[in-house]
């Protein structure tokens, strides 16, 4: 790492010494490769990637696994979550009988954004996976895929268009305008937001729980404990905070999807 | 450095990989066996609704049984209760006439008992009237009276004149 990067901690600098304060920012979020691989560098969020993918297998494997019409404990936190995610979003938006298709993507979707967006505050860890955009931008593509497939597949290639574009006569002199809105909208806001979303917000969570944490440190000096105290709370608050966020992200990232598929099977008006 | 919204190659692909195999494993694996755990439990219970339901049905079943059983039996009761009080009743009736024919008989022996020694007595007192007569009337008349038949006729001769002016008596008390 290199001087400008370097945290609070790293340097023992505290104000009034006459350093500046080490504000977190986009060197935050890069990281030394822990090892390579030819050109391949194997850094720390992707470490977290693997191990989610190791966590969550193993809670399902632990949960599922052996599966008793009378579960144990676990299994009932398991059912917990898989309901939670087959009935209150997949059964909600597509019905029992059309959801059930979609109903593992959507499962698995949920625990990998909201295992990867955990990490933010599992000690050692502390880092959204979900931060780096390319993973974010992994799933969204998978659900953009599959919104695409699904659009031509129930209505063919012309139909496909129209349901992408929101085409309907009634429109009149405005509907050339409105196509095309509706095609820029759908075709390459939509996934670009459907991944911002959830990179954004945890990005500038990690950067407020870094921020605060930073601060608590760097105030550390004659009359600014007072201020590192207050700071501190903070990083706690912001900590709660994030528990919350990390969760609602995960949820509006499948809920998204889920309508993404829903507007790819439904009829057109 | 690199902008934050250009996502890196490494990272993308490791997502997709990642992502892969938790949707392998959960799709083709776990999620079909808790769906088949769900399933049985779900049959389990309406099962046992079922099942519950059936009992139920037969316990009313047994109710409807028993309180028609129960309206019978005091059906039956009230009948037989009825029958002794119909039966109790003629008994007493027979009994009471069986006692006043008895009565009857007793007084109507009583009355012809009376009657037949009332007569016996008659005919002794009429013989020892007469024969207290004739020895008292022989007496003070001093004249034997030993010729029976006469003395019978002559006592009978005043019996009847007796008995005739008792007869008149009685008419007289009758019509008056």
């Amino acid at each position: 790492m290199s001087a400008d990067q370097m945290l609070a901690f790293e340097t023992d600098c505290h104000i009034f010494d006459g350093c500046g304060f080490p504000a977190p920012g986009l060197h935050s979020f890069l990281f030394e490769p822990i090892f390579s691989i030819g050109g391949f560098d194997f850094n720390k969020p992707m470490l977290l990637a693997v191990l989610s993918t190791v966590v969550i297998i193993g809670f399902f494997w632990a949960a599922f696994g052996r599966a008793k019409v009378v579960p144990g404990k676990l299994q009932m936190v398991g059912e917990a979550g898989y309901d939670f995610v087959r009935r209150g979003i997949v059964y909600e938006a597509l019905g029992k009988k059309e959801g059930e298709k979609y109903v593992p993507l959507m499962v698995s979707l949920f625990f990998f954004v909201w295992i990867m967006n955990l990490w933010s505050i599992i000690p050692v860890a502390q880092f959204p996976v979900t931060s780096i955009i390319a993973f974010p931008a992994a799933l969204a593509l998978i659900v953009y895929v599959l919104w695409m497939f699904l659009t031509f597949k129930k209505h063919g290639f012309i139909g496909g268009l129209k349901n992408i574009t929101g085409y309907d006569k009634a429109l009149g002199p405005i509907l050339p305008l409105a196509v095309v809105l509706e095609f820029f909208s759908n075709v390459i806001i939509r996934p670009f937001t459907h991944a911002v979303r959830l990179f954004a917000n945890m990005f500038a969570g990690h950067l407020l729980i870094l921020m605060f944490t930073v601060a608590s440190w760097y105030l550390l000096n004659g009359i600014g404990i007072a201020y590192a105290g207050v700071s501190f709370v903070m990083t706690i608050v912001m900590t709660a905070f994030e528990l919350f966020i990390q969760a609602v992200q995960a949820y509006v990232f499948v809920l998204l999807a889920t309508n993404y598929v829903q507007g790819a099977l439904a009829e057109h008006h | 450095m690199e902008p934050p919204l250009l996502p890196p190659l490494p990272e993308l692909v490791i997502g997709l990989i990642a992502f892969a195999i938790v949707f392998f494993f959960l799709a083709k694996k776990l999620l079909p066996t808790i769906n088949k755990s769900l399933d049985e439990r779900r049959e389990a219970i309406e099962g046992g609704m079922e099942k519950a339901e059936a009992a139920q049905a037969e316990a009313q079943q047994v109710l409807e049984d028993y309180r028609a059983q129960l309206a019978d039996a005091r059906h039956e009761a009230s009948r037989l209760r009825q029958e002794a009080q119909e039966q109790g009743v003629a008994l007493i009736a027979d009994m009471r006439s069986e006692g006043r024919r008895q009565r009857e008989e007793i007084i109507a022996a009583g009355h012809a008992q009376i009657e037949a020694d009332r007569k016996a007595a008659a005919a002794s007192l009429r013989q020892d009237v007469g024969k207290l007569a004739g020895d008292l009337a022989g007496r003070i008349v001093g004249e034997s009276l030993a010729d029976a038949s006469r003395q019978s006729r002559t006592v009978d001769r005043f019996l009847d004149d007796l008995e005739a002016k008792a007869a008149d008596q009685k008419k007289a008390e009758a019509t008056r």
